[in-house]
């Protein structure tokens, strides 16, 4: 009877203690998986795998980047001096298996030798040519045709690169920039359209509102923010995005504009909960001491209240600020999703959130869009980390200090 | 007198920020319900989507939604309660706690859709669950552990130590203590936590978009292994890439319409679980 107790006990304070530790052990497992998905990007090659580009034996050059490898293919480049070494002159003539399809048809269907044949025989006939083919299509000898060093994704590309094109052959662009200034750009707005709002209603519960509007205007601000974030974002799409094609006479009311409002309007309730509590944290004794010497209720609140809860106010933003880079749906159905860097705020943007959602799906697991996809969850798991961090650290400190 | 002015001005100015604030966000909420209240009805809410979604009913997402919740209760409940105990129980204030209670804190601020990544890494892909109710439970189990735990340390917190100690005075033991003492005690507020995550649960949509949630699935999930619809989900997939979006607009007004009501429900009733077994504790 007391050995079973006892056993009872191990097992359930073994299990308390595993319990523990969830969180910590969540957050580990959480950066782990996120880095070891994304980690591969770096090794992965720029042209999609399984996949090569050729040129003719005669050409003397041997690497080419992503950026030259889309300009060819995407027309902007038409000579040979615009990219690669220099070495290599002449027209450049693009060849895909699409060309080779119309040039020999019923030929190509399956890969073999007499396929093989043929691509050597194409990539002969033109010596400027840039092939772009599946690897089992490549000639066995390197007589006739040379496979091109294309290296793999930098990590230069990829945190500076100004471009997020990560489909388009033969190398996808894979620069995070556009995504991160989008994000920035509709958080930054969001998160000023929000804090003068929301820090005067939170004056307005802690000290203006009486006891019977405070009792019911808090749950309802509480209440709203646990409505979901994708009717917020179907609120946006139906009502706001209209009214801001109308007003502001756009193409299109999809812009980071509607994706800020939308972020403004589901961060208030953060923002006013954790400045009012805050500023309800003022001790009565500073109160009283201000309007004993004749400062009026106003002055105290000003010159008492919100200096002694100016630590409970920062974190309030700042923990609005990491609500807004993270929302996902909300943003993904207004801002319109161009991925390209913001100029204004009334062109479409996308947002590093609203980028995984929408291509994570799409992308084949393992690929090297795939992996860039978890980079991006790296990136701002990386920055709410900090925001949430530095959001504790100064709640923390105006605790200890007793503010400023 | 310019002091008062001043005064009178400025506070004229807050109680119409305010007003206009928490006018703003009415006006969202009505909007949903005028829009929506025409919509439901009962086939609404008892068929399947017909017609690429642009008449029938949300009932396979409304089922979806109801699994995903029951399942990340299931994995988030115990573990979240027993993680709370341990923290305030057994660490008590050592520095190990304030470690822990950051690491809870952030793992409340990470991003929805981060939590859909992992879910995907590890549930989806390295544990080979596939898209699956399981997948999406402990997925969406994972992104509530955090109020859970704070809600359970917070009802803890709340207990005044003679109870315990008048438990321990009696004989019982640490772990008869939490069972018949604290815990009993701090069950209504532990259980307003949890009706406040299953309203959570329900409207999360980015971390399903990847784990479970199916575009289109008419029948029911017959196992943890299925891919179900979800609520959340279906809205999304109504107002942005329907077949037909302007057809499908009074679904979409519909579907948000059952998401507001389960939140607002969720809502009261952790108030009204609050005030009644509160009371009940009390008379106890």
């Amino acid at each position: 009877m007391k050995g079973s107790r006892r056993v009872i006990k191990y097992i359930a304070e073994g299990l308390f203690t595993l319990s523990g530790g969830i969180t910590s052990f969540a957050i580990l497992l959480i950066v782990i998986f996120l880095f070891k998905e994304g980690a591969g990007l770096f090794s992965s090659p720029t042209v999609e795998r399984g996949y090569a580009l050729c040129v003719h034996a005669s050409n003397p050059t041997r690497v080419l980047d992503a950026r030259e490898i889309k300009r060819a293919f995407d027309g902007e480049a038409s000579a040979w001096q615009e990219i690669g070494t220099g070495e290599m002159t002449g027209e450049i003539a693009l060849l895909r298996l699409e060309d080779l399809d119309a040039l020999y048809p019923g030929e190509m269907d399956e890969a073999g030798e007499a396929a093989r044949r043929r691509v050597e025989e194409a990539i002969g006939d033109r010596p400027g040519v840039i092939a772009f083919l599946p690897e089992e299509y490549l000639p066995e000898s390197e007589e006739v045709a040379r496979r091109l060093e294309t290296g793999n994704v930098t990590g230069v590309e990829f945190f500076a690169g100004g471009e997020w094109q990560p489909t388009v052959a033969p190398a996808a662009r894979l620069g995070v920039l556009p995504l991160l200034l989008g994000t920035v750009w509709v958080g930054f707005f969001a998160i000023i359209l929000a804090l003068v709002p929301g820090l005067g209603v939170a004056i307005y519960l802690s000290e203006l509102a009486g006891a019977r509007a405070r009792a019911w205007l808090k749950p309802t601000i509480e209440l709203l923010a646990g409505i979901p974030s994708v009717v917020y974002g179907f609120f946006g799409l139906v009502v706001l995005v209209p009214f801001i094609q109308g007003m502001f006479d756009l193409p299109v009311g999809e812009s980071a504009l509607a994706g800020s409002v939308v972020l403004a309007i589901m961060a208030l309730p953060t923002i006013i909960t954790i400045a009012e509590d805050a500023m309800r944290g003022t001790p009565r004794a500073l109160r009283e001491a201000s309007l004993a010497l004749g400062a009026t209720h106003w002055q105290t609140i000003y010159r008492v209240v919100i200096p002694h809860s100016s630590s409970g106010i920062t974190a309030a933003a700042v923990l609005g600020i990491g609500r807004a880079v993270g929302e996902t749906m909300a943003v993904l159905m207004v801002t319109g999703n161009a991925a390209v860097i913001p100029h204004s705020l009334f062109e479409p943007v996308r947002t590093i959130p609203a980028t995984i959602a929408a291509e994570l799906g799409e992308a084949p697991v393992g690929g090297t869009h795939y992996q860039a996809l978890f980079l991006l969850g790296c990136i701002l798991f990386a920055i709410t980390m900090a925001i949430n961090l530095s959001a504790e650290f100064i709640a923390a400190r105006g605790q200890k200090g007793g503010g400023a | 007198m310019n002091k008062k002015v001043k005064q009178a001005i400025a506070f004229a100015i807050f109680r119409l920020l305010g007003f206009l604030v928490v006018g703003v966000l009415f006006c969202i909420l009505g909007f949903i319900v005028y829009n929506g209240a025409g919509v439901i009805s009962w086939e609404f809410l008892t068929a399947a989507p017909e017609e690429g979604m642009s008449a029938g009913g949300i009932f396979p997402a409304i089922v979806g939604t109801l699994c995903l919740v029951v399942g990340s209760i299931a994995f988030a409940f115990p573990v979240g309660v027993m993680s709370g105990i341990y923290i305030h129980e057994y660490l008590g204030n050592r520095w190990i706690v304030r470690v822990i209670r950051v690491m809870t804190n952030n793992l409340g601020g990470i991003p929805s859709i981060v939590f859909g990544l992992f879910g995907m890494a590890l549930f989806v892909n390295a544990f080979g669950f596939g898209d699956s109710i399981l997948a999406g439970s402990c997925t969406l189990g994972l992104l509530i552990l955090p109020l859970i735990i704070r809600t359970t340390e917070e009802a803890l917190k709340a207990i005044p130590d003679s109870y315990r100690a008048g438990s321990y005075a009696l004989g019982a033991g640490k772990l008869q203590t939490i069972f018949r003492v604290t815990l009993p005690v701090a069950m209504p507020n532990i259980i307003t936590g949890l009706i406040l995550s299953v309203g959570r649960v329900s409207g999360e949509t980015a971390p399903i978009l990847f784990t479970v949630a199916a575009y289109f699935l008419p029948r029911l999930p017959s196992g943890i292994f299925d891919q179900v619809m979800a609520l959340p989900y279906h809205l999304y997939v109504i107002a942005t890439s329907g077949t037909d979006i302007e057809a499908s607009r009074p679904m979409a007004y519909g579907t948000a319409l059952v998401l507001v009501i389960i939140v607002l429900a969720m809502n009261l009733l952790a108030t009204a679980t609050r005030l009644h077994l509160g009371k009940k504790t009390k008379q106890d």
